[in-house]
């Protein structure tokens, strides 16, 4: 299919915005950046993972970093195209598709800018079916693909070549290096093959987004519960088969600083009413929402805080004291729930003590 | 006594207050020059009550002079745009994201620079002291004399945008100068956006604080003057011509705010129908909710806590086009604005407005309806049932409860809102409705804001937050205002990595609502907005 209508991109970047659990950078220079290179091209090419040949060479990429300095320190616009151009060299082959290593927030948008530049189209799939704040969180990782070669550039024009034996070795040198390069750097990883992504990436998770930032936006517009049809809009994916609504509430207390290399910290929400109070830790992304004692969703299932008007994802980087929202979660793709999958992204993997439970066994009594 | 007036873009309202009551008030006709206007309203809400000039303890003045410049693109500064952030943020250079025509309209010369700083407080690139020099001489040399300046991380370190100031004056003399960092927070693109929207009000913002001095003087008015921000609080009348960006949101705010104090009404929908728009907001336990996102200002995003406001393009001076046939009919989306009392047929000019269908109608009493051209009864039940479904289509928009909601109708045109409008549980019509706006201007709340560098090794954080809390919410009842309505309403915590230990720029405001003027001595607190 291709993208030819802002309002498309629009869509998507409203709905990977949710997808991101608050991380991946709030789209809005993403979908500006995005929004100048549609007009400049006309259209963006978005294919079936089906369709990409078993023998293709597929780029992931994305930004790595924290989203709290995404805001401040903006792109330069060479980043993507650098990269991907030595990793052609790298691999003596032409690249001939990108994807995003992560369907969430301004990454699942950055895919689309550096596809522009080259000519090649998006495969509509992902490495991770949401947001996730370190590259070997990345299915590729988990089903045992290396990240390496990787290439790293930033904003002002460095460029690193990431060889490692191991991929939680090459997240500790790509975050020393973007710590080092100012807090966000473009990352090209995972580098892998048709066939490879046919057999782990999530399929569809880029429609997916569309489709849920397209049901918000007709919801608002013909003014009916935009919540209602985000719950309905990602059960119809098949990738996220639960929503639920946890909380309702102001935020009155928020605790953020950039460390290592992510946003880190933690933002209190009081129930309207005298309902309660809840906490949500997050690292880029949400990770655990707890409510008087009670967890009621973690990783890898979707946390979002949104506008409780009007249904706008309020990524991490912009939670402020004093706005009023929902919480809402959703069930995570199920390829991220096996017990192997949830060594790497289950609390487990964020140095929690607890196991994973799914948010649909945890609010049994509570329906969206 | 206190004066509260707003100035719109169609009539200029009064009101004095004493001990929270309204005294007096009026309506006059904004005029072209702002001060004849704003003089004849104090003038006549003076002479109404008998009370003198000296008697006057503090003038508050909102107005929508500025977002109306914006939204209708006129009166506008061509401005300088200077980024001291390269190499980084090429990709997105000012502007980008804008209306094209509003953007072309104001761009002067844009210069993407070195400097900025980095998260951990290095430099991305040194400042360039030549070529922001030079970029002034280029604005000097082609004319431009409002200059917006904005740097990575202002925020967090104001010195590079304080340096670059000077030497703009240096260089350039006769230049405004805006920085993002007395501008806004984080967020670069936002907080330049409100950058550039400030500096291309420079002159308008002089013109009018200028024109509300000298009404003041030719009144023989000595009591200080204030200027409504958008949350509801003031600034003194030097800043707000140095920052008119941060009074933007205030005429919503005010008449949110004067509407919820006339009829003690906490949870509603508010409907401020003037001239050319109904503003319609929502209030929530007393207070205008705000937009958790970013806010647009005549199309552009910035990252301002306002009030979230629908503006629907009807008011009383809102023109009604009828077709050839006579059975077609457009309302809006212009209006005569100020020129109603002499376009308007009512009085006596030949223009088909709002008003006119109105006062035929029965639905109120003013000019003269002889003057009004027949309209047949089919025609006439069009042009209402077209503007009541406006009305109920915005309210439905501006809704989050299901169910009827207490719709409180104020501003001047409040007549167009029927008591049985669809929606609405009932319709709330206070005693001096259609100035609401001048008395949420008179009510100010009373603000305080406080900023401290906190080691969190050496002070656990929660006695931080403790401690600006309760000294803040002392400092606002001590001003004056009521202790159960003295609230935090922002805070804000940045982190400082180049600092050693856990450190944090720790920001808060709290406000409150004035318990009663004739006990306070001394005039309300004003902000100054460029000391964060």
């Amino acid at each position: 299919m291709y993208i030819d209508h802002a309002t498309e991109l629009q869509d998507l970047a409203r709905g990977a915005a949710f997808l991101g659990s608050g991380g991946g950078g709030d789209p809005y220079y993403s979908l500006l950046l995005a929004e100048a290179a549609l007009a400049r091209r006309g259209r963006f090419e978005l294919i079936p993972l089906s369709e990409v040949a078993d023998d293709a060479l597929l780029a992931p990429c994305g930004w790595i970093g924290a989203p709290t300095v995404s805001v401040e320190k903006l792109p330069n616009g060479g980043e993507a195209v650098t990269g991907l151009r030595r990793l052609e060299e790298i691999m003596g082959k032409r690249i001939d598709a990108v994807l995003p290593i992560e369907i969430g927030g301004g990454n699942g948008l950055a895919p689309f800018i550096a596809a522009a530049e080259l000519g090649i189209p998006v495969v509509d799939c992902d490495g991770m079916g949401r947001a996730f704040p370190e590259s070997q969180m990345a299915i590729f990782n988990i089903r045992g693909l290396s990240a390496c070669p990787s290439v790293l550039t930033a904003a002002d024009g460095s460029l690193s070549v990431i060889e490692t034996g191991d991929n939680l070795t090459h997240e500790r040198i790509a975050r020393a290096l973007a710590v080092s390069l100012g807090g966000i750097a473009h990352m090209v990883e995972y580098p892998l093959s048709g066939a490879e992504a046919k057999a782990h990436a999530v399929p569809g998770s880029v429609s997916a987004a569309i489709a849920v930032g397209r049901a918000i936006r007709e919801a608002r517009g013909a003014g009916g519960d935009p919540f209602d049809a985000l719950a309905q809009a990602l059960e119809a994916t098949g990738l996220y088969p639960h929503c639920l609504s946890l909380f309702d509430g102001k935020i009155v207390d928020l605790e953020r600083e950039t460390r290592g290399g992510f946003s880190v910290g933690k933002v209190t929400i009081d129930g309207f009413g005298g309902g309660g109070r809840m906490e949500i830790e997050f690292q880029n992304e949400n990770l655990v929402a707890e409510s008087d004692g009670k967890i009621l969703a973690m990783v890898p299932d979707i946390i979002t805080v949104m506008d409780r008007d009007t249904a706008d994802t309020i990524t991490t980087e912009k939670l402020k004291y004093g706005q009023r929202v929902k919480v809402i979660a959703a069930a995570s793709p199920a390829i991220l729930r096996d017990p192997h999958a949830l060594s790497f992204v289950g609390p487990r993997a964020f140095g929690m003590e607890f196991d994973f439970a799914a948010v649909e066994t945890l609010n049994l009594t509570e329906k969206a | 006594m206190r004066i509260g007036v707003d100035v719109g873009g169609t009539n200029t309202d009064a009101v004095l207050i004493a001990e929270r009551r309204v005294v007096a008030s009026t309506k006059q006709p904004t005029s072209p020059d702002v001060s004849t206007g704003v003089t004849a309203a104090i003038g006549a809400i003076l002479a109404d009550a008998g009370v003198s000039a000296g008697q006057v303890s503090a003038v508050m003045i909102g107005t929508t002079h500025f977002t109306n410049a914006l939204v209708e693109r006129e009166r506008l500064d061509r401005v300088g745009i200077i980024r001291l952030a390269s190499p980084s943020g090429e990709a997105l250079p000012p502007l980008t994201g804008w209306p094209d025509a509003l953007a072309r309209q104001l761009e002067g010369a844009t210069f993407l620079l070195p400097g900025g700083y980095e998260v951990d407080g290095r430099e991305i690139s040194a400042l360039d002291e030549g070529a922001v020099r030079a970029a002034a001489l280029d604005c000097r040399a082609q004319g431009i004399r409002s200059i917006a300046v904005s740097c990575a991380f202002a925020p967090i370190n104001a010195a590079m945008e304080d340096r670059a100031a000077q030497i703009i004056a240096d260089a350039h003399p006769d230049a405004s100068i805006s920085l993002s960092h007395s501008v806004g927070r984080l967020g670069l693109i936002e907080r330049e956006n409100g950058t550039i929207l400030n500096a291309a009000l420079a002159t308008l913002a002089r013109h009018v604080v200028t024109s509300l001095e000298r009404a003041l003087a030719q009144l023989g008015i000595t009591a200080p003057l204030y200027i409504s921000q958008n949350d509801g609080t003031l600034i003194s009348a030097a800043d707000a011509a140095r920052y008119p960006v941060l009074t933007i949101g205030s005429g919503p705010t005010n008449s949110m705010r004067g509407a919820a104090f006339l009829t003690g009404v906490d949870d509603g929908i508010v409907m401020d129908v003037g001239g050319t728009t109904c503003d319609i907001g929502v209030l929530a336990n007393g207070y205008p909710r705000e937009s958790s996102i970013a806010v647009d200002i005549g199309g552009v995003r910035t990252n301002f806590r306002m009030p979230d406001i629908l503006a629907i393009g009807l008011g009383g001076g809102t023109r009604i086009h009828v077709g050839a046939s006579g059975d077609e009919v457009t309302i809006g989306p212009d209006s005569v604005g100020f020129r109603l009392t002499q376009d308007a047929y009512l009085f006596g000019g030949s223009t088909l407005t709002a008003s006119d269908v109105a006062v035929a109608a029965g639905k109120a009493d003013f000019g003269d309806a002889g003057r009004i051209p027949s309209l047949t009864p089919s025609l006439k039940s069009a042009i209402l049932d077209r503007i009541a479904t406006m009305l109920a289509d915005g309210i439905d928009r501006m809704k989050t409860q299901p169910g009827d909601a207490t719709i409180i109708a104020v501003g001047g045109g409040h007549f167009l809102i029927d008591d049985d409008l669809k929606g609405a549980a009932r319709v709330v019509r206070p005693d001096h409705a259609s100035v609401a706006n001048a008395v949420g201007a008179a009510i100010a709340q009373i603000g305080a804001q406080a900023e401290r560098i906190v080691d969190y090794d050496a002070e656990p954080r929660a006695t931080a937050l403790e401690q600006m809390r309760e000294m803040l919410l002392a400092r606002v009842a001590a001003a004056g205002a009521t202790p159960e309505s003295v609230e935090i309403v922002d805070m804000d915590e940045v982190f400082l990595s180049y600092l050693p230990g856990r450190s944090a720029q720790l920001r808060m405001k709290a406000v409150g609502s004035l318990a009663d003027d004739m006990k306070r001595a001394d005039a309300p607190l004003s902000e100054t907005p460029h000391v964060y």
